[in-house]
This record gives structure tokens, C-alpha cells and sequence, in this order.
């Protein structure tokens, strides 16, 4: 580190310098002045004498710095040269590297905005979610939040919400928007400030009373209000309640949640206003709100976790029924708590892992280059070596190459992944959600599209190093073939292509499991049949309705869509099944409990019309469908499906049988059996399921009409446009056919298969790109042999079979070992795609199809040039 | 800068030895070095001062020398130039190789002449 001191003391050096330089002056003219000269006359003289004072001061700073900073210059300058000489090579390195890099820079820009990136406010590092205990479980009830707020010691403070979407009206629009229940602390805590007006505070909360306030968005303000900065002051009505607009937020505060960006933000404790159950706020058994804690200064996540433990075993005691078992984990804010953050955490580490296996394989595949480079360069190394220059030169110099084209390659990667993200970031997966992603690169993504070049350019540089040092100069003047052998007959290109051909079986197979995984996903039984049927959502809370008068309009929905021509059944349930939102569930407990502590297990659980089975082609396998004679005077039954019948009543058939809910009604009867399907996500386990007909439970505020019809799909949601419209024109209508519904439930599979797609893209060029040099390499290698050998009378095919017998040998062995790689990442692989097992027939057929299809193709040109030789030509050029 | 013709280049080498050999002798500014190879030398030997800096730098890089802050004759401030031990090694194994140079040379001519 000898330079490292130097570097800080030249300062000092160059002023010492200077110092006795101009003592040096003065003393000679000194000396003239006293021979007689005038004191100006003897300075221009020493000076004279001296020579020119600034050029010899550089050059005696210049004996401080030329070693380092000279050679280094000389090393990229040659390095330049080199590669200026040879763009072929140089721009297959380049391009190769731009493909690693640019696909880690994109993945890491993705990891980075939705995971390590911080929330966009102030001290986001001492944010904290409080969930359960339980893994699944991340909303609290409002009174155990208020329980939490004011009896823990190790926060700051601690806030409520709840995402949610609304019919918001001004003047004369309604729309359907998206919007925060929030604590009036939620601001201050957060400590972002308003652009216009105020937010609300803890002190506008009085109890669990209403407060009639709403905050906008700047993006909805601009958009609903033209920037109007006149409407602070204004109502706005929400689920038809007036509320007082008393300010906007500033444009880049978009709430706590990335994938959420609200419309408004609205108090907690008018969720009861709005038209939730007043249980919103005052009971302890409904959970709905997430909650958001600042952690005090210096207080670990460990200690405040045990501060709240020690509040739940408090709450426990004191609420038996409700808060049995209660217990707080902290997790990471901005994803839903882990109703995202798990799969979305899971999801990207398996796509940054291959992203990271794609630089490795571009890099073994520039290792190789680079190794050959160096036997082709064997004479002129060794005549290097011969007259003097040190084996740490030649390898520097080789090692500025390597940085250089990793630069390059980074830069260019960089780049290229810049264009894309910015298209990313424009992306709207959903259009009925207010789903978001900046995924723009920011500093700590060029630092680490840095370090990522340098590195794999020091790694790749590096690979042929060894050959360099062990080369002797005088072996290789006469014999010039300076390959070295690995083990005993492996050239260190050749393990390379091994390497690389394995790692890019592996990518391949990644990818065509996600492609099949897509592929069974999209033909997954279901449990209902979504072709050919029409969705229509409303929300009859929304228009105004209050419970007791649903069922007249949804029967009333029923009978006109019925009479729509061409629509052949029609049915009513609370959810979309597998759409936005979907599901709830609820505590079953066998016939007979009276402990209803301990629940036999949680059920997915709907609200049905009869008619619904027809409309959906949910398949009733025996028993019987509801009527609407099982009304709310007659004995309560129910739909179970498969699973359900399974885990409560175990081999005896469940038709017949009785099962109850937590709130300690009369039994429920199970009166038919239906299939098993899919639910929440394509990749749940089987869930068990419960149906309810609607005139008995009334589960939430959303009514959707499932419409069968072999109309085109635009015809007929004109016909229910102007049906329901007709019934009431308030009715807030979503429209769409069931297939578009499943978006979201399919999004994680898309996503997958995109990613692992491109993946497996780069894989496969990546191995074409590696065998067709190596194969190129050892054909044009052995030209003069060959010739030779034709001219002694050898057939052409037994030379193909000698140039890429070995190349093809790697590739398949490469193949094998890349396959044996991909059984053992299923695992891996499993937790993003739908069904993932490289064990299927078809992936294992495709990828060796695929590994031998890029072998042909790679080693076509090189066998088509040796058979094309032409003896005497090459015997008279060699 | 004009060049006196009496002067020859001198060989390489020779300038970092004498300037070490002066500077065993007695620690001393640069100007002093100047003046004092100019008079031991009787005249015979003139330092350009466009290399003598850049040589003590070079020196000094190479951890021979060590400058010190101090005063010229006349009281200005300036830096004292000594030898480290290593400089003193350097100089010992230096005037081995220059002796026997100059022993080789000195034969090689007196062969010629005769």
C-alpha cells in the first residue's frame, strides 16, 4: 500500500520541491548580486542558468507518478489496439457481456424497487408491518391496533390502514376509485407534508366517530380536478356520503404500499360511514386493517416484537374469545404485509439466482475466448517473454483487455436494461387496479452494474491466467502450441464449454419448465368452466343499497338478464373466484362444539344463487343444488366441495351430515357435494370450500352476475350494460368476461414465464455462441493436419468426425450435467411456476431437442469449412 | 538552454551517484549540492539543474534519500537533503560496479594506445 501513502503525501512532496527550487533561485542570484549584478538582472540570470523552472518542477513531480500511472495508460492503450485489431472478437465479447449484464441490471432493478429500495418517506428503515404470528395472516382488528398504539414502550409510533375501493362522485361523475382507510396519525407518523391544505391528524379522531375529511392524490387531482387549487374546501361524496376535501398530497407520496397507489385517503373510523359493518371499527374479531409502527430510536426489530408478544399474552387474557392465541410478528412494509412480499421475495431471488447463472455462463463463454486468445498469442507472448518482460506484465495486459471489453459490455448492458425498465415502469398489468412498479435504476443499481463488469472481467480474465504463467518461453518458440491441459487431456476451453453448456441445459430447462408450467396452468381444472361467460360486478353498497334490500334487486338482475336472447343460465355470487380480491374464508368447527376457541380449520367460503352451478359449470357431483326455497325461514344449508367433505367428515359421506360456523348459528346441513377447484391462485393447494345460498348468508357487498351465453362478448355486455342499467342507473358496473377476470390469478405464471423464457433465451444463444467458437476454433486449429491427412487419402467425413467429435462430446456431457442441475433446482423452480417438475416427459424431450438443435446449429459452419478443403491450396498457404 | 560544450553528458547513473556520495559526506540544500560537486570536482563537472531535481526526487521515491526542512547559508528556508541507510547500501554496492567499470574501462584504453 506503499502508493497509497504516496498518494496522500504528495502535497507535501511537491512543495518541498517547489521550496527548495526557489531557494535554489535566490541563492544564485544571491551569488551574481554580489559579483555586481542589480537584484532583477541577477534573477533573470539565475533563472536563465536554471532553466525552465515549471517544466523541470513537472518533471521532477513526474518521477512521483509515471510508474503506475504510465503503465497503466500503456496497458489500456495496447489493450485498445488489441481489440480495435480484432473487432470480431472483440464485439462477440462485448455483445456476450451485454446480454449478462443487461438482463442482472434488470432483474436487480426489479429486486431493488420492490424489496430493497425503502418506502419514500422519512427513517422508512424503522417501518415496521405488525402481523400475526401465523404465516397468512396480516390484517388486525381496530380495537386490538388501538391496544397495540397505546400500550407498547419500544414505538414511536403506530398507525392503521386499509386499501379499499370506492364510488367517488363530484358533481357529475361517479367512478369507481381507490383509496386508504387511515388512522389520523398516519401522516405524521410518515412525516410526509401536504402540497395543498392539510392532512388529518390524531387529534381529528374523536372515539370511533366519523370524521368527514378526504385527502387526494396529486395524480387524481391533476386528473379528476385539473390541479384546481381551489378545491381544498370542496365536497366530494363517497359511497354517496359527503366528504370535506381538506388537502393533497404531494406528488411522489403514493401511501405504504408499492402495488396500491391510492386515489385518496380517507379516516379510519369512517369505514362504518362509507357502508362497511360498524364491526369495522369497534369489534375485535374483524380483522382488516394492516398496521404500520415506527420503531423508537435504537429499538431492534427483536425488541420490539417481544414488547408486542408481551401485549398479546395481556390481550389473551383479557379477550378469551377473541385475541386466543394472538401474536405479533414485524415484517418489511410495502407488500401487503407478506400477502405479496413472500411470493413476490421468493419469485425474484429465483430469477436473480439464473439472471446471476446467465453472467456466469457468459462469462465461462469469454473465458474461453479469452484462453484461446492466449495460445494464439503464445509465440508473441513468449517473444515477450523471451526479451524480458515479466509474466505479471503480459497478464496485466491481458487483464486490461478483459476489464475493458467488461465495460464496455457493462455500459452497453446498462443501457440497453435502462430502455427497458423505463418501459416497465409505464406498465399497467391491471387495468382495474391501481397497480404501479417504478422499477427505474437508481445509484445502487449502476454500483452494482459495475461491480458486477469489473468483476466478471476480472473473472474471465483471470480463467486463462494460469496458462500465462506456467507458459515457458523457449517450449513455446518451438513448438507453439501452448494449450494447457487441465486434466491430463481437457484443454481449459474445453472445461469451460462444459461448464457453459450445463449452466445454459439449465436455463433452458428453466425456461421450458415455465413454459409448460403456463401452458398446464391455463388447462388446470378450475372447478368451473370460464369459456363463454360474461362477469358483470356491481356493488350494491356503493349505489346506496343497505342489506336488507339486496336480495329484491339481485333477484330482480336475475330474472331480466335471464330474459336477455341468447343467455343461457345466470347466476349470483359474492366474488369473483380467482379475480381481484377473491376470497375470504371463515373458522369451521364440527356439529356439536361449544369450545369455539380452536377451530377444526379455516373454509373458503361464498354466497350463491341457484343458479349459479348452471352458470358457472361448477359440477355438482351428489346431493343437491339449493332452491330458492331454502330461504331464510327454512333450515340452513349448504354446498361443500371435495376437500372440505374430506377434512370434516373424513370417509363417511358428507351429504347428509352437519357442520358449524363460529358465530354459533343453527347447523348448517350439508346438502350436496360439488368439485374441488381453484380459488385464491392457480398454484394453491386444494382448499376446502363452503356455499351458502345468498338468502341466507350474506357474506360481502358484492354482487356479481356470472352470465352464460354464446354471444360475442361485446354484444353481450352491451345487453347488460343497458339490462342493469335499466334496473338502476347508479349501479356501479364492471364488465368483463371471466377469462379477463383470471389476469391477476394468471399474472404470476405470465410473469414467470417471461422471465424464465428470456432467461432461457439468453441460455440457448449463449451455448450457440460457445459451442460454435470452441468447434471454429478446433477446425481452423487443425487445418493443416487435415489437409495433410486428405492429401494422404483420408475420406472428409472421418475429419469432421476427428474436428468436432469432441466439441459434440461436451455438448452432450455438458447437456446431461445441465439437465441433472435443472432436477435438482425444481425446488427452486417450484416456487414460481405453476406445477414446476423438469421430470415431465415433455420438458426433458424439449430440452434434449433443444441442446441438439443449438448443437447443429453450432457446429454446422465449422464441419461445412472442413469439408470444404481443399489440400493442395492450404498445404502451398500453410 | 545553451549547453557548455566542455561539458559531456554524463553516463547513466553517474549524476544519482555523485549526488549520493556528496550527500554521505554532508546532509546539504540543493544548491549546496550543486555547488559543492562544481568544486570538488574542480570545475570539471557541471549539474544541470534540469536533471539534478528530478534525479533527488527520483531518489527520494526510491526511499535513498530523505529530505528534512532547514535553512540555506543565508537563512531562507529550503529542505536538507540526507542519506537513509538504504541510501548508504545503495552507495556502497554503486561504487563496486562504477570501480570495476572504470578498472575495465581504463584497461580496454590503455590496450587501444599502446
Amino acid at each position: 500500500m506503499e502508493w497509497v501513502r504516496r498518494l496522500f503525501s504528495r502535497r507535501r512532496r511537491y512543495q518541498d520541491l517547489s521550496i527548495s527550487i526557489q531557494e535554489h533561485l535566490e541563492e544564485k542570484a544571491d551569488e551574481l548580486m554580489e559579483q555586481g549584478m542589480s537584484r532583477e538582472e541577477a534573477m533573470q540570470a539565475a533563472r536563465r542558468a536554471f532553466g525552465n523552472v515549471g517544466l523541470i518542477e513537472e518533471r521532477s513531480r513526474e518521477e512521483w507518478i509515471w510508474p503506475e500511472l504510465e503503465g497503466l495508460r500503456a496497458d489500456l492503450k495496447y489493450a485498445l489496439r488489441q481489440l480495435w485489431k480484432h473487432p470480431a472478437f472483440s464485439l462477440t465479447a462485448i455483445l456476450t457481456l451485454t446480454l449478462g449484464i443487461g438482463a442482472n441490471v434488470v432483474v436487480f432493478s426489479v429486486l431493488n424497487a420492490l424489496i430493497v429500495r425503502p418506502l419514500n418517506v422519512s427513517d422508512p428503515q424503522r417501518l415496521y408491518n405488525v402481523e400475526h404470528k401465523q404465516h397468512g395472516w396480516y390484517t388486525q382488528s381496530y380495537p386490538d391496533y388501538l391496544d397495540y398504539r397505546d400500550r407498547n414502550r419500544t414505538f414511536d409510533g403506530m398507525a392503521a390502514y386499509d386499501t379499499f375501493s370506492a364510488a367517488l362522485a363530484t358533481r357529475q361523475t361517479v367512478t369507481k376509485n381507490f383509496g386508504y382507510l387511515a388512522s389520523g396519525n398516519y401522516f405524521d407518523i410518515l412525516g410526509v407534508q401536504p402540497l395543498l391544505g392539510r392532512f388529518f391528524h390524531a387529534n381529528d379522531e374523536h372515539g370511533t366517530d366519523p370524521a368527514p375529511y378526504i385527502v387526494l392524490s396529486y395524480d387524481f387531482w391533476r386528473a379528476r380536478f385539473n390541479g384546481d387549487p381551489n378545491v381544498v374546501g370542496s365536497t366530494v361524496s363517497l359511497n354517496k356520503q359527503p366528504l370535506m376535501v381538506i388537502g393533497v398530497a404531494q406528488k411522489e407520496f403514493h401511501g405504504t404500499e408499492l402495488f396500491f397507489w391510492p386515489d385518496f385517503w380517507t379516516p379510519v373510523t369512517n369505514g362504518p360511514l362509507i357502508g362497511f359493518s360498524h364491526h369495522y371499527v369497534d369489534n375485535r374479531s374483524t380483522h382488516n386493517l394492516f398496521v404500520l409502527g415506527k420503531l423508537n430510536p435504537g429499538v431492534t426489530p427483536q425488541q420490539a416484537s417481544d414488547d408486542l408478544s408481551s401485549i398479546c399474552r395481556q390481550l389473551a387474557q383479557e379477550y378469551p374469545m377473541a385475541d386466543y392465541g394472538l401474536d405479533a410478528r414485524l415484517v418489511k412494509p410495502g407488500l401487503m404485509g407478506d400477502l405479496w412480499g413472500d411470493s413476490t421475495r421468493d419469485f425474484l431471488a429465483a430469477v436473480m439466482a439464473l439472471a446471476l447463472l446467465v453472467l456466469l455462463a457468459a462469462c465461462t463463454n469469454l473465458g474461453s475466448m479469452f484462453a484461446a486468445r492466449a495460445t494464439d498469442r503464445s509465440r508473441e507472448l513468449a517473444i515477450r517473454l523471451a526479451i524480458g518482460s515479466s509474466r505479471w506484465v503480459i497478464l496485466r495486459g491481458v487483464l486490461a483487455e478483459a476489464i475493458l471489453i467488461s465495460l464496455a459490455g457493462g455500459a452497453a448492458g446498462t443501457l440497453l436494461a435502462s430502455a427497458l425498465l423505463r418501459v416497465l415502469s409505464r406498465w399497467q398489468p391491471f387495468v382495474e387496479l391501481p397497480f404501479h412498479v417504478i422499477v427505474l435504476p437508481d445509484a445502487k443499481v449502476y454500483i452494482v452494474a459495475l461491480l458486477l463488469a469489473v468483476g466478471s472481467g476480472i473473472f474471465f480474465g483471470m480463467l486463462p491466467a494460469r496458462q500465462i504463467r506456467r507458459s515457458d518461453a523457449a517450449q513455446l518458440i518451438k513448438s507453439s502450441v501452448g494449450t494447457e491441459m487441465l486434466f491430463r487431456r481437457l484443454a481449459l476451453r474445453e472445461v469451460l464449454l462444459f461448464a457453459q453448456v450445463a449452466l445454459c441445459t439449465l436455463l433452458v430447462t428453466a425456461s421450458l419448465v415455465a413454459l409448460r408450467g403456463m401452458e398446464r396452468s391455463l388447462h388446470a381444472p378450475l372447478g368451473f368452466q370460464p369459456q363463454g361467460v360474461m362477469l358483470a360486478g356491481t356493488d350494491l353498497t356503493m349505489a346506496g343499497y343497505k342489506e336488507e334490500q339486496f336480495l329484491p334487486v339481485q333477484k330482480r338482475m336475475l330474472q331480466e338478464t335471464a330474459r336477455i336472447p341468447g343467455v343461457s343460465a345466470v347466476g349470483i355470487i359474492d366474488r369473483t373466484i380467482l379475480g381481484e380480491g377473491c376470497c375470504g374464508s371463515e373458522s369451521v368447527f364440527p356439529a356439536g362444539t361449544t369450545d369455539f376457541r380452536k377451530e377444526l380449520f379455516d373454509s373458503r367460503n361464498f354466497s350463491i344463487s341457484p343458479e349459479y352451478l348452471k352458470a358457472s359449470g361448477m359440477r355438482l357431483l351428489s346431493g343437491r343444488n339449493f332452491t330458492w326455497h331454502d330461504d331464510a325461514d327454512s333450515p340452513p344449508v349448504a354446498l361443500v366441495n371435495v376437500t372440505f367433505a374430506r377434512m370434516m367428515f373424513g370417509n363417511t359421506p358428507a351429504v347428509g351430515q352437519h357442520f358449524l360456523l363460529y358465530r354459533g348459528q343453527l347447523p348448517k346441513e350439508v346438502v350436496g357435494l360439488v368439485e374441488d377447484g381453484k380459488y385464491q391462485s392457480l398454484t394453491e393447494d386444494p382448499q376446502p370450500a363452503m356455499f351458502f345460498p345468498l338468502t341466507q348468508e350474506i357474506n360481502d357487498d358484492y354482487t356479481v352476475l356470472v352470465v352464460r351465453s354464446a354471444l360475442p362478448p361485446t354484444e353481450l355486455a352491451a345487453m347488460l350494460d343497458r339490462t342493469l342499467s335499466n334496473i338502476d342507473r347508479n349501479l356501479p358496473l364492471t364488465l368483463h368476461s371471466w377469462r379477463d377476470a383470471l389476469d391477476l390469478a394468471f399474472f404470476p405464471a405470465r410473469a414467470a414465464t417471461a422471465a424464465l423464457g428470456i432467461m432461457g433465451l439468453l441460455g440457448a444463444m449463449l451455448a450457440i455462441t460457445g459451442t460454435f467458437g470452441v468447434a471454429t476454433y478446433s477446425v481452423s486449429k487443425r487445418m493443416k493436419e487435415f489437409g495433410i491427412r486428405l492429401a494422404l487419402g483420408a475420406a472428409r467425413v472421418e475429419l469432421v468426425r476427428t474436428a468436432l467429435g469432441r466439441p459434440l462430446i461436451l455438448l452432450l456431457s455438458g447437456s446431461i450435467a445441465g439437465l441433472i442441475l435443472g432436477m435438482l433446482a425444481s425446488r427452486l423452480l417450484a416456487q414460481i411456476v405453476y406445477e414446476a417438475t423438469p421430470r415431465d416427459p415433455w420438458v426433458l424431450a424439449g430440452t434434449i431437442l433443444t441442446m441438439t438443435l443449438l448443437g447443429l446449429l453450432a457446429t454446422w459452419l465449422p464441419a461445412r469449412q472442413s469439408l470444404s478443403i481443399d489440400p493442395a491450396r492450404l498445404l502451398r498457404e500453410e | 538552454m545553451a549547453k557548455n560544450p566542455e561539458h559531456r553528458d554524463l553516463f547513466a547513473g553517474a549524476l544519482e551517484l555523485m549526488i549520493l556520495h556528496s550527500l554521505r559526506v554532508k546532509p546539504m540544500h540543493g544548491y549546496a549540492l550543486v555547488k559543492h560537486i562544481q568544486l570538488v570536482s574542480d570545475d570539471l563537472l557541471h549539474i544541470e539543474e534540469g536533471s539534478l531535481y528530478p534525479a533527488l526526487q527520483r531518489l527520494l521515491r526510491a526511499g535513498l534519500l530523505e529530505s528534512k526542512e532547514g535553512t540555506s547559508a543565508k537563512g531562507r528556508p529550503t529542505r536538507i537533503y540526507r542519506l537513509t541507510r538504504e541510501g548508504i547500501k545503495h552507495l556502497e554496492h554503486e561504487k563496486f560496479g562504477f570501480e570495476t567499470m572504470f578498472d575495465g574501462i581504463t584497461r580496454v584504453l590503455a590496450v587501444s594506445k599502446a
